[in-house]
């Protein structure tokens, strides 16, 4: 009676279960690892403060590293505010209806385009037509091309934050008399912060990995830019330019070490203060 | 009725979600510093009315108001109200606590700030006069800047009332404070009305009729967002003059 029954079919599930969780993890640390192992060897001082020679096939990554800071920089600068202002008013200042679905439907659709469509548009729109305000290929277009495209991630993210805020706080704030933004700024933003911040993280990550858009809007010099008006190239179009017109796969892998580095550098600083914040708030 | 000093009275009230009438025709006088208490059974319209009095029923979709809600004899509702100013002078304290997720003082300081307070001395003495006036700040006078959250359901509710307190309102409007409390903090908000009744007007939504008849003045008894009876709470729960009353408060539904 009590023994137990054919568990057969249950082990077998557990094993493939088992194996795929292995596998997933094991194909990561299998890149990485080859990454670091490759590049490794050519990431030093000299790598990383010089300027690039020869097209990048020798000398360093130094203005790259720069450009790549500086893109990101801009970026944030342009999409935190538009998206979480956008996810603001979709959440605090509309009632469901026909325009929260268009734009919510709108940023959706935005989120399903291939990123070298935003290249093209980036290209026809910020580099072309408005060259007399961006310069051109420059940071300036860069950025905000980048702004397209994360934006929907970002508004998505900063709306299921805004969510996740009791509807009782912002009764008790509106109770005490504080209006709304007063009520959004003091009570709702702080308790959403930290969801947020995690979108706005995710949005880094896929800017910094863009090359295909960036190549046709950020331009690709290998120069330390001296404004956001000049063009810059960042870590990953470096990447993919050395390896595809040098052949210079060390310093291609050099690159790749560094970029993987600078990534998870974002990543967990950002979980740290992410995880500072919810304490806060608890 | 109360017959002199009269904060509240509404005329003829009528209020719509949508299509769904939720109170109807309600005429009320509410006596100044006298605790009046709202009964009747879930979905009656006690909270609704509850929550005409401060018109955080604004805040809701589609919605409508007929008649009047005169507070110090002027209607809340003229477009020309600045509901902020009314909002702060009817407090407001919800079914279950929500302080917000900052420390105690923050939390107390809030309202004064919002209203322009800036002096950190000032609020000091808000923040301390506040937290005597809701009994918590023996509890809590050495651990300010502890987050509200970690208090207490009791302590945490208590804290609401400190809260709103705070930016000196002239009217206390409970949804139901103790209905997410255990039986000892029940007590002592119930104590805390009793105090604070010497100051302010409040009305108070109840499910417990013991409740009601523990620390009310004058009772009302909603139905189908009808008010049945409305009388000296003694009257309600002695002599009933509606039989609805009376199947209500001896138990026969609800």
């Amino acid at each position: 009676m009590l023994t137990k029954p054919k568990d057969r079919k249950e082990l077998l599930i557990n094993g493939f279960l088992w194996a795929a969780a292995f596998l997933a993890v094991a194909i990561l640390v299998f890149i990485l690892g080859y990454i670091i192992l490759k590049g490794m060897g050519h990431v030093d001082l000299e790598f990383l403060t010089q300027k690039p020679r020869k097209m990048g096939s020798e000398g360093g990554i130094f203005p790259i590293i720069i450009g790549t800071v500086y893109f990101v920089f801009l970026t944030i600068l342009t999409a935190a505010p538009l998206g979480v202002g956008t996810a603001i008013y979709l959440n605090e200042y509309t009632r469901e209806g026909k325009i929260t679905r268009i734009i919510r439907f709108g940023t959706e659709l935005l989120a399903g385009i291939p990123s070298i469509i935003f290249g093209l548009f980036g290209y026809a729109f910020f580099v072309v037509l408005l060259h007399d305000y961006t310069q051109g290929w420059s940071l300036v277009s860069g950025a905000l091309t980048a702004t397209c495209m994360i934006l929907p991630t970002l508004v998505r993210a900063s709306e299921e934050a805004l969510k996740t805020v009791p509807r009782s706080y912002r009764e008790g704030s509106l109770a005490l008399g504080a209006n709304k933004w007063q009520t959004i700024y003091k009570v709702v933003l702080p308790s959403a912060l930290p969801g947020i911040l995690t979108g706005i993280i995710l949005s880094i990550g896929r800017a910094i990995c863009e090359t295909a858009a960036l190549l046709l809007t950020l331009g690709g010099s290998l120069l330390m830019p001296e404004s956001i008006f000049h063009g810059a190239r960042t870590l990953s179009m470096h990447l993919y330019m050395v390896a595809m017109e040098t052949g210079n796969m060390d310093v291609a892998f050099g690159t790749g070490v560094v970029l993987i580095a600078i990534i998870l550098l974002i990543n967990f600083t950002a979980n740290y203060a992410i995880k500072k914040l919810v304490a806060r708030n608890r | 009725m109360p017959e002199k000093n009269n904060k509240i009275i509404t005329e003829n009230l009528n209020f719509y979600y949508g299509k769904f009438q939720a109170l109807k025709d309600i005429n009320i006088k509410i006596g100044e510093k006298k605790v009046t208490a709202f009964i009747g059974p879930s979905g009656c319209g006690k909270s609704t009315f509850l929550r005409t009095l401060n018109r955080m029923n604004d805040l809701l979709g589609e919605v409508r108001i007929e008649g009047k809600v005169l507070i110090d004899d002027s209607d809340i509702y003229r477009s020309d109200v600045d509901v902020v100013t009314l909002r702060k002078k009817m407090g407001m304290v919800f079914q279950s606590p929500n302080p917000f997720p900052m420390s105690i003082f923050e939390n107390v300081a809030y309202g004064p700030k919002i209203h322009g307070i800036k002096n950190k001395n000032t609020l000091q003495e808000i923040v301390e006069k506040s937290l005597k006036q809701a009994f918590l700040w023996d509890e809590v006078k050495d651990d300010l800047n502890k987050n509200a959250l970690s208090l207490s359901g009791g302590q945490q509710q208590r804290l609401c009332i400190a809260r709103v307190l705070a930016v000196e309102p002239e009217v206390l409007l409970m949804d139901e404070p103790t209905s997410a409390l255990d039986p000892i903090s029940t007590l002592r908000i119930e104590e805390l009305i009793q105090d604070l009744k010497k100051e302010y007007t409040i009305v108070i939504v109840t499910h417990n009729m013991q409740q009601a008849a523990r620390i009310s003045d004058y009772t009302a008894f909603f139905l189908n967002g009808e008010m049945v009876e409305y009388d000296r709470t003694e009257n309600i729960f002695t002599k009933p003059k509606d039989k609805r009353t009376e199947d209500y408060i001896t138990g026969r539904f609800g």
